[in-house]
């Protein structure tokens, strides 16, 4: 290992004399400033929240399947207080769903995911040694540890974890007295919060000037792969709206402990007036739901960047539409700040107001749309290759538009009315946000392993992986929407009392069957991750021959990427199959030929 | 003791056998020539296979989970304006069906048509700006239709509630509803947060409930007071610890008592007259009913599924909604076939424990038993509510009364056809 780093390290430091340094364990795994070992950090990190948060979910499907049944696991995780003889106690029922949320939206798919792939892939596709600053980099990472590490300790305090639901709804969220979760849990939830916008932001704008500054010769800005698009209007959103949800958390703050009224007004909790009048809750709502909407897109557009990226690699054709999957890229980032209130339609908010978002919201579909229809068209008349990579990224193309289709009944305010807060949400939002991320996820892992660990992850458990997860992901989602329009409300501990819902029992036995399915496939892909890295094939330099410029670096990791200088630029990112070459790809760095046309990149 | 170590011995051989049958593994996929980096031919075709498997097993998944729902979900709206909605909902559902079929199979087929095998080159396609702009140009079509449709129903719906509309107000906290009626003079009586108390649930303001509370608060004065001189010890130091405590509690209900005697002084609308109602409450068919909503401590939701109908309830901002019921609690029993089906009004926004269980029930009946119901109810000056209890000027029609609603029944149903 010692002599690899010392010999690839000689040439790099030659042409860059100011990343010579030497490296200690520390400085090189973990204080380290490198933004591949940083993605590999944000990775694992995330890949260890997620099953936290998977587990979390499977003990609440337990509740939900069999209510009131005993389960020793339960009792053995929770303990006597939780789940007392092993029946799930309502209040910890909620602290679960709350906290099943907080980290699968904020910790998983917008940490771990933007984490990883932007880290990795930036600076590897655009022609930089390293990110704009390292040192900020590693400050990003090491900011969403200790908020991770504080998330994960506010499940251990007496009076258990956040339970008001991941949104944090005050005044529930603000009074002790509603609920115990809103004790101390909650304040850890808050700290843990704020760490993680500063993370957050401090990743979000290092990667901004990144992209924009460090950008190879001839890398110009309509030759970047999608992934590099996704990920570069992925950060603006981030730097534009997380500063709001934390200008929201600190107003929720100084309401829980100086005894201000921001979001308190009439209320009479415990027995007791409160003093505080004059705040409202629904501007608690406004602010959390313009960092909230965007942050949806925070979680899809690196999962569509991605898709866009494996799709053509593995289908060895252009991406179809590179420009127009752009625009819409831009479009769905622009739209996704003016439709947060598409949340809040029975909130009692003017009508008139309501209207105006239904209106936006529903723009949203024409570039999805787009997109979908380019995915689809770039798999037409293509030489498909399964890698599990593309087994997800077609998986997700599914979930992308199953779910998507559905936003359009639920961004529809009059319909909204009935179905608001239902199954029909739950289903939604995980295909849509969850299945579709979560599987545009294992996509990227599977594609840019050999990038990461210099090996490549087993194909058959992959296969295997892939049809669990994505079978046993629409076993759990899909009847939800039955459940939904049969007026089932979400966050109920159990539905038993009341006789129209009692019917569905059946359905929840089934769905949290699909759900424990589901999370022993995940079992099965982190036994393949962590045994891939250290006996996995060895990796070529460029195994799905593809265009990027991450292939064109050596396999050993090397501090500032390229051994010699860094790559030139002559053409965009997806000339595979291109008509007149031997080979079916032609990396960006090969020059145009004379009289070969680039189609205007 | 011994148990534990047999167990832990068995621990151990099951991971050493599983070491082994990997390394195993390992060692037959190097005779193979197995890689990972290379999708065979055979791995292609089979994996492609799985894609038309799996495109047919998940429309069977949908039509199946359609056929085993079919008879649990909602019955017919039992409101008017939730026909409308029914309609529209199906409409929407009938669009997006389509797509997510067509998508589907373009999706699925292309993944096994053109499933890779060597030596084979695929077509080079970079894009066709009118066939991409024909597809941005059909969503946007579609979407301006259900735009246009939806926008239309919610201005429906969310117009002021019509003037003989009766109110009723829902008001909510943790963990239980309660409906109240105005009473003779047809208006519901003010109500503060600040008069909330075991006999008062909903904090109506009646020149009873005030005085009651100033007296409640004054009990507590002298309880706290109390504290500060115990009996047989010596008095307690205000500037202690325990002392600060006890003395910031008084000085908090001294305010609150102010603000009480501060609501004595103004004019308010006497609640007095007013019926509460508990765990279940009638409405009468066929007459618009205008719902106000109050919460008392968190935001609960007022969720009536079967009415199409749903509204947040806020502390601190009173918020509404109006329907009109079409169809009695009888009827639709003998629609759906099950004697013991009732309305429910579900909380439906994550409010605490006992959230999942936080209901009331409704019953829709026709004018005639609803008013003989209402008449049956106690005010909160604890007066039998009576023949004039609101409602009832309008309610007892007469017969050229009658005849009217009739003609402007026939005229609505004449503009919406």
């Amino acid at each position: 290992m010692a002599s690899h780093a010392a010999t690839a390290h000689a040439p790099a430091s030659a042409h860059a004399a100011d990343h010579h340094h030497e490296e200690n364990f520390f400085t090189k795994y973990l204080f380290s400033q490198d933004h591949k070992m940083i993605g590999k950090q944000f990775l694992i990190t995330g890949t260890f929240m997620a099953f936290v948060g998977m587990m979390l979910s499977i003990f609440f499907r337990l509740q939900l399947g069999w209510p009131g049944e005993k389960f020793a696991i339960l009792n053995f995780f929770l303990g006597d207080k939780w789940a007392p003889e092993g029946v799930l106690d309502p209040n910890m029922y909620l602290a679960l769903v709350t906290i099943h949320g907080t980290i699968m939206v904020f910790f998983l798919l917008t940490a771990g995911l933007s984490g990883t792939f932007a880290n990795l892939l930036i600076p590897l596709q655009i022609g930089a040694r390293d990110m704009a600053s390292g040192f900020m980099n590693m400050l990003s990472y090491w900011l969403f540890f200790l908020s991770s590490a504080i998330m994960i300790g506010s499940l251990f305090v007496e009076t258990g974890p956040a339970a008001a639901g991941w949104t944090i709804y005050p005044p529930l969220s603000a009074l002790e007295e509603a609920m115990p979760g809103s004790g101390i849990g909650m304040t850890l939830w808050l700290v843990s919060m704020t760490l993680f916008v500063a993370s957050s932001l401090i990743g979000g704008l290092n990667y901004i000037v990144t992209i924009i500054n460090l950008r190879t010769k001839g890398m110009t800005m309509t030759r970047l792969p999608l992934t590099v698009w996704a990920l570069f209007v992925t950060a603006i959103l981030g730097v534009l709206s997380f500063p709001v949800l934390f200008a929201g958390v600190l107003l929720l703050v100084f309401d829980r402990s100086f005894g201000t009224s921001f979001y308190l007004s009439d209320i009479n909790i415990g027995g007791m007036a409160l003093e505080q009048t004059g705040g409202s809750p629904l501007l608690y709502q406004h602010l959390f739901w313009f960092l909230g909407h965007p942050e949806v897109y925070i979680i899809l557009l690196p999962a569509l960047g991605i898709t866009s990226e494996v799709i053509a690699v593995n289908s060895r054709k252009p991406i179809f539409g590179y420009r127009a999957m752009v625009a819409s890229i831009l479009a769905i980032g622009f739209l996704s700040f003016i439709v947060w209130g598409h949340h809040m339609f029975v909130t009692g908010m003017n009508p008139f107001v309501g209207a105006v978002f239904t209106f936006t919201t529903l723009l949203i579909a024409i570039p999805s749309a787009v997109k979908a229809f380019n995915f689809i068209s770039t798999l037409f008349k293509g030489n498909i290759q399964f890698t599990p990579a593309m087994m997800f990224c077609v998986g997700m193309v599914s979930t992308f538009i199953s779910g998507g289709l559905t936003g359009i009944i639920l961004a529809d305010n009059a319909l909204d009315i009935n179905i608001h807060d239902t199954y029909f949400v739950v289903a939604h939002f995980h295909i849509v946000m969850g299945l579709s991320a979560v599987l545009a996820m294992f996509g990227g892992v599977y594609h840019w392993f050999p990038k990461m660990f210099g090996r490549m992850m087993n194909k058959k458990l992959g296969y295997i992986h892939f049809w669990l997860t994505f079978a046993s992901g629409y076993g759990v989602f899909f009847p939800m929407h039955f459940t939904g329009l049969a007026g089932m409300p979400r966050r109920y501990y159990q539905y038993t009392d009341f006789p129209m819902l009692a019917e569905f029992t059946d359905l929840a036995q089934l769905i949290s069957a699909f759900a424990i399915l589901g999370a022993i496939a995940q079992f099965l892909f982190a036994f393949n991750f962590f045994y891939s890295i250290f006996r996995g094939q060895k990796a070529e330099q460029n195994p799905w021959k593809s265009n990027t410029l991450e292939w064109t670096t050596p396999v050993e990791h090397i501090h500032g990427n390229w051994p010699g200088p860094l790559p030139t630029v002559h053409r965009w990112a997806y000339d595979y199959s291109k008509p007149g070459k031997d080979v079916d790809f032609v990396p960006q760095t090969v020059p145009l030929e004379e009289g070969e046309t680039d189609e205007g990149h | 003791m011994m148990l534990t170590l047999l167990i832990l011995f068995v621990g151990v051989l099951g991971v050493l056998a599983v070491v082994q049958l990997i390394r195993v593994f390992e060692l037959a996929r190097k005779i193979r020539g197995h890689r990972d980096d290379q999708v065979t031919n055979r791995e292609n075709r089979f994996q492609s296979r799985m894609m038309m498997v799996f495109l047919f097993g998940y429309f069977a998944f949908f039509a199946w989970c359609f056929w085993v729902t079919k008879d649990k979900l909602l019955p017919e709206s039992a409101s008017e304006h939730g026909v409308g909605l029914d309609w529209l909902l199906n409409f929407n559902f009938l669009i997006i069906t389509i797509a997510f079929v067509l998508t589907h199979i373009a999706l699925f087929y292309f993944a096994y048509r053109y499933s890779g095998h060597r030596g084979h080159k695929a077509v080079y396609m970079s894009h066709d700006n009118r066939l991409e702009l024909v597809w941005t140009i059909i969503p946007a079509a579609f979407m301006a239709v259900i735009i246009i449709y939806g926008l239309n129903a919610w201005n429906d719906i969310t117009a002021d509630a019509p003037e003989d509309a009766h109110q009723i107000e829902l008001y909510s906290f943790q963990f239980a509803w309660r409906a109240r009626y105005p009473g003779q003079d047809g208006i519901l009586g003010d109500a503060n947060y600040n008069l909330v108390s075991s006999t008062n649930d909903m904090g109506v303001m009646t020149p009873k409930f005030l005085d009651e509370k100033i007296v409640e608060l004054e009990g507590d004065i002298a309880l706290e007071t109390a504290k500060l001189k115990p009996e047989g010890y010596p008095e307690i130091d205000p500037s202690s610890t325990m002392g600060k405590q006890y003395t910031k509690e008084i000085n908090r209900l001294e305010r609150h008592k102010k603000r009480i005697q501060k609501l004595q002084q103004l004019e308010y609308q006497d609640a007095g007259d007013d019926i509460m109602i508990a765990d279940t409450f009638h409405i009468p068919v066929n007459k618009p009913v205008h719902f106000v909503f109050r919460s008392r401590d968190v935001i609960h939701s007022a969720y009536m599924p079967h009415f199409r109908a749903q509204m947040n309830t806020v502390p601190g901002t009173p918020t509404e909604f109006h329907f009109k019921p079409i169809v009695t609690t009888e009827e639709m029993r003998e629609k759906t076939g099950d004697e013991e089906f009732n309305y429910y009004l579900y909380c439906n926004k994550i409010c605490g424990s006992s959230h999942y269980n936080m209901k009331m029930i409704i019953i829709v009946e026709d004018e005639a038993s609803y008013a003989e119901w209402l008449a049956e109810q106690t005010t909160y000056n604890g007066e039998p509510a009576g023949e004039l209890a609101t409602g009832f000027h309008h309610l007892k029609s007469t017969p050229e009364n009658e005849e009217d609603k009739q003609e402007a029944t026939e005229d609505e149903v004449a503009q919406m056809n």
